[in-house]
């Protein structure tokens, strides 16, 4: 068992780490306040690799390894939890599911303008009637000839108005249940391909959170990732992926929250002493900083095993889970700690707050967490 | 063409700087970073091998330690690095350093359509003296404060600071130049460029490596070969706590005017 | 390399000060004279001459204006060649200079130009050279004096008795080194001349002595200079307009708060005077910025730009947590507040308990007196 980090994931969480507080930190607030997507960010997140940190070169990727990707993103959910998510579902929701289950051809053609940035992706599987229950989706598609022709809408879509590449679940065969989907890869210019309405958000409000509608929408057959039938396959796996990028997501934004309130709370002083001073405060820090630790280590043995090759999907949902409620308890903490001044929008802490609820619901609520892990112990 | 970018490790002085009782710096304690301006050097050198397809090769002088900083000029972009390292170089001040990397580089080889970059001045001295000691003792031409730098035919183009303006300025090549950091902030390495910066190659140049080199004699390098030496160092009497000055009229700034002009302050 | 032939180790050999004069198309720069008044000093402590060294194309009337300020005597070279500075010509002509007469201390301007010759000169002259310095003695009895009101140094820390012992005769030049944190007294004890560049505004110029100037002597030395010696081209020389200064980059700040509500034209007007006496910029509290007072750029502090300017001055500022955060590491921090337990008074360095707009009035008129005086004299 190794606890420590290469000396190239060493340089990497050092890079990622001053990419974000010069790069993405000052543009938070304003990305948070006036729900805009961050495409400046994205542009450099692409030409430095970012979009693509551990599939390999030969691709346009990176060339590290899905600990170095979780180091990525905990490092930007420490100071922008809109910017983490946007990398986080574009990895692992997109690229991963195409480079994973992809032909050679479709990597060669999709991945590297994906990798790079030049096209941001996206994930679309849950529909107004098919939350965590995916065997119910009701979007449709046909074989003709030799295409496919997709109807049905998608809501809660991660990227959705930014992206154009999407990965996307449809009904081959509605008798067969969850063994009737498949996965389509298709692009944002496919006839009958269109953009619904945007979310208005609590939290994440400069990503895009966006309905996809598709009305007789045409999908060349070679489009079809993996074989008919096998998408439901892929949906569980690409969100076990998926869940690290949340997990990770989680855990920036508790650990940012944590770096705030020592920061401020060394700095403001109430009754002729800095708050850092009360031991009330130094408790609280001190929990939250373990609270904190512990989700890292779930966080990256989850990504370990996942770049090992082992069955991740335990550590995974684990780490998820564990990690999104600590994000929670530990924001709000923060926000506390920092009084009045907490909960306005001069300091970042309300912003980060908000941004953890998500973590809990998204890409499986925390209650899906618990019966994965409760599938697993065996209790059923 | 190619470009040698002599480059330093300096102590971080932008945070807590802890001196030692003596008065001299507790080295030991402080983060290390590469120079600022050094750095902005090594971006001057990779937009040149952006634009030409040039080599980049980055030069220090400093303990094993400076090789992380090596490998992140790699990871920068950079194609190879050397480390000139020995105890026999320790205690050199900016004359005998010069003399030192100077003989590096000549053994490293200045061909004639070779760009050697420095960066202005160091954040533990801020001398800026290395570079033009270094231009002196190879004996090229230098430009100092560049902020553009353009190559044509052999012919470098420079955008010189001045405090009031610039000077556009052409050398031929070979010849070195000083960059300041304002006009090339340096680039992030990329997650690719991280991953293969172990792969290349960093040589270490030793005093038994370097000893034939003609610059390198045993009283031009080291303590002994430095013209200069440390008489004292100390600190400044810390800062005070605040003065509440007496009322506010004329005589209240008077004191102020007089206790700022005291502080060099105005 | 360097074709001199020079033997500087006999170090009883050289006699007399000298300071490079320089001089941009024909005019003075402001330090010159500041070193000519302060090379006046050390030649007085070692009973010798101050010579100039004037080096252009047309210059010679510059020359008696130097000795109003305390030369003795003036080496003018002029040369087309010498028309724009060059590294080359320049080194040239002060190693030559200096090869024929020795002198024991050479000085110059700590500019852009200065920080170019100064190094090339002494690596081809073989000897040290101090950058920067912001204080010079040679008498041992005047340095123990500095040390003592300028240091931490006890008795035993500044060691008169070796003092005298190791460098008597020798100049000992005083620098900060390491951004400030720390100073050292630099020497040069076995080669000769001991070199420093100056840091300009530092010395203080001496007044202007109208029979000292017209007894200027005037020596044009014999010298060679051909066009094969100079390597670099001078294309063009630019002089750029007073470029915006932001925050960041600013010497010197005047912001203003909640304390000109009462007439804020006014207020503003005085802020902005006050930085102009003092060449710095206006900037303003959370207040001043979201009141409309002044646009967003201008605002110090949690939300604004964290700056360090070597002066700060605050003219009714509260001092907020979050504005202090911006600009607790300012060099020197000035507060004028009618409140008197106003918390921007634990961090400034001076206080005034008053109106800011009687005080800032006064400040602006003391100010620019003081400014006027330490940079008149020039031109007489």
């Amino acid at each position: 068992m190794d606890f420590r980090l290469t000396k190239e994931q060493q340089m990497l969480r050092q890079m990622f780490r001053e990419f974000a507080q010069n790069e993405i930190k000052p543009l938070a607030a304003e990305v948070d306040e006036e729900e805009r997507f961050p495409w400046e960010t994205v542009k450099k997140l692409g030409e430095l690799g970012m979009l693509g940190a551990y599939f390999p070169k030969e691709y346009g990727g990176g060339g590290a390894d899905v600990i170095a990707y979780a180091m990525l993103v905990e490092e930007i959910g420490k100071v922008c939890g809109t910017t983490s998510i946007i990398v986080s579902s574009h990895t692992s929701l997109c690229c991963a599911p195409i480079y994973e289950f992809g032909t050679e051809e479709q990597r060669r053609r999709y991945l590297p303008d994906l990798l790079t940035g030049r096209r941001v992706g996206a994930f679309g599987l849950t529909e107004p009637s098919a939350g965590t229950d995916a065997s119910s989706l009701e979007t449709a598609a046909v074989l003709d000839g030799d295409h496919y022709i997709l109807n049905g809408s998608k809501i809660f879509i991660t990227n959705g108005g930014a992206a154009s590449t999407y990965v996307i679940f449809a009904m081959t065969d509605k008798s067969r249940g969850h063994r009737g989907i498949s996965a389509f890869i298709v692009e944002r210019d496919f006839p009958g391909f269109s953009i619904g309405r945007e979310e208005k958000k609590m939290g994440i409000r400069g990503s895009s959170t966006a309905e996809l509608v598709m009305t007789d929408c045409i999908v060349p057959k070679e489009n079809l990732l993996g074989r008919e039938g096998q998408g439901f396959k892929i949906a569980l796996h690409t969100l076990d992926g998926g869940r690290i990028g949340v997990a990770s997501q989680a855990l920036g934004l508790g650990e940012g929250a944590i770096d705030e309130a020592i920061a401020y709370t060394k700095e403001r002083v109430q009754f002729g002493k800095r708050i850092s001073q009360f031991q009330w405060t130094q408790f609280q820090l001190a929990d939250m900083a373990t609270k904190m630790q512990a989700a890292q280590y779930l966080v990256y043995a989850a990504a370990d095993a996942k770049q090992n090759g082992l069955d991740y999907s335990l550590q995974a949902a684990m780490a998820k889970l564990f990690a999104s409620e600590a994000a929670s308890d530990v924001t709000r903490r923060c926000v506390q700690l920092f009084g009045g001044y907490g909960f306005t929008r001069e300091y970042p802490v309300e912003r980060m707050m908000r941004d953890a609820k998500i973590t809990e619901i998204y890409e499986g609520t925390s209650e899906a967490q618990r019966m994965v892990i409760a599938k697993y112990l065996g209790v059923n | 063409m190619k470009i040698i970018v002599c480059i330093k490790q300096v102590p971080d002085t932008s945070g807590k700087v802890a001196v030692n009782e003596d008065g001299t710096l507790n080295r030991a304690s402080m983060p290390v970073i590469t120079n600022h301006d050094d750095k902005s050097a090594v971006e001057a050198g990779l937009r040149l091998k952006d634009k030409y397809g040039c080599r980049v090769v980055v030069v220090t002088m400093g303990p094993a330690a400076a090789e992380s900083m090596l490998r992140d000029m790699l990871a920068m972009g950079a194609d190879e690095a050397y480390l000139i390292s020995d105890r026999a170089f320790g205690g050199s001040d900016t004359f005998a350093t010069s003399q030192i990397v100077a003989a590096g580089v000549s053994r490293i080889g200045v061909d004639p359509d070779d760009i050697i970059l420095c960066g202005r001045q160091a954040i533990d001295g801020d001398t800026a003296q290395v570079g033009p000691q270094i231009a002196e003792k190879l004996d090229l031409p230098q430009i100092t404060y560049a902020g553009d730098i353009a190559v044509e035919d052999g012919v470098v183009t420079v955008r010189r600071m001045l405090e009031d303006g610039y000077m556009t300025v052409k050398a031929h090549t070979p010849c070195l130049i000083t960059c300041i950091k304002e006009l090339n902030p340096p680039r992030y390495a990329s997650i690719a460029g991280i991953m293969e910066c172990y792969s290349k190659p960093v040589t270490v140049l030793t005093y038994e490596d370097l000893k034939d080199e003609p610059l390198i004699e045993p009283d031009t390098i080291g303590l002994k070969g430095s013209p200069t030496n440390i008489a004292k160092s100390f600190t400044p009497p810390l800062k005070g706590e605040g003065v509440m000055l007496e009322g506010a009229d004329k005589n209240t700034v008077a004191d102020l005017v007089a206790r700022l002009g005291a502080k060099h302050i105005l | 390399m360097s074709k001199l032939q020079f033997q500087n180790t006999n170090t009883d050999e050289f006699h007399g000060v000298w300071v490079y004069c320089e001089q941009r198309r024909g005019s003075l720069m402001s330090t010159d004279l500041e070193l000519i008044s302060e090379g006046r000093k050390l030649a007085d402590e070692l009973h010798t001459e101050l010579c100039g060294v004037l080096l252009g194309d047309g210059v010679e009337h510059l020359a008696k204006e130097l000795g109003g300020y305390g030369a003795d005597r003036i080496y003018v070279c002029e040369s087309p060649l010498l028309y724009d500075y060059t590294t080359d010509a320049h080194t040239k002509l002060i190693c030559d200079l200096v090869a024929q007469y020795k002198p024991e201390i050479l000085l110059f301007g700590a500019t852009n130009i200065g920080r170019d010759l100064a190094p090339r000169c002494a690596a081809r002259l073989h000897t040290g050279l101090c950058a920067d310095c912001t204080h010079l003695d040679v008498d041992v009895a005047t340095y123990v004096d500095f040390l003592r009101g300028n240091s931490t140094l006890d008795e035993k820390g500044i060691g008169e008795d070796k003092l005298h012992e190791k460098f008597g005769h020798d100049l000992k030049m005083t620098r900060p080194a390491f951004g400030g944190h720390l100073m050292a007294t630099i020497v040069c004890p076995r080669f000769r001349p001991a070199m420093a560049t100056v840091r300009p505004g530092v010395m203080t110029r001496a007044p202007f002595d109208a029979d000292r100037a017209a007894k200027t002597e005037i020596v044009r030395p014999a010298f060679t200079l051909a066009e094969d010696d100079i390597r670099t081209e001078v294309v063009e020389v630019v002089k750029a307009a007073r470029e915006m200064v932001d925050l960041l980059g600013a010497d010197v700040i005047v912001s203003v708060g909640r304390g000109i509500a009462a007439d804020v034209e006014r207020g503003i007007a005085l802020g902005q005077e006050l930085a102009d006496v003092l060449g710095g910029v206006l900037g303003g509290s959370r207040v001043s910025i979201d009141s409309g007072w002044l646009s967003a750029d201008h605002q110090v502090g949690q939300t604004g730009k964290t700056v360090h300017p070597k002066l700060y001055i605050a003219l009714g500022i509260s001092g907020a947590i979050q504005h202090k955060a911006g600009m607790q590491d300012s060099g020197c921090i000035i507060a004028v507040n009618k409140n008197p337990s106003a918390p921007i008074f634990e961090i400034a360095d001076y206080g005034i308990t008053g109106d800011l707009f009687k005080v800032a009035p006064m400040m602006i008129e003391q100010f620019r007196a003081a400014r006027e005086a330490k940079a008149l004299t020039h031109n007489g």
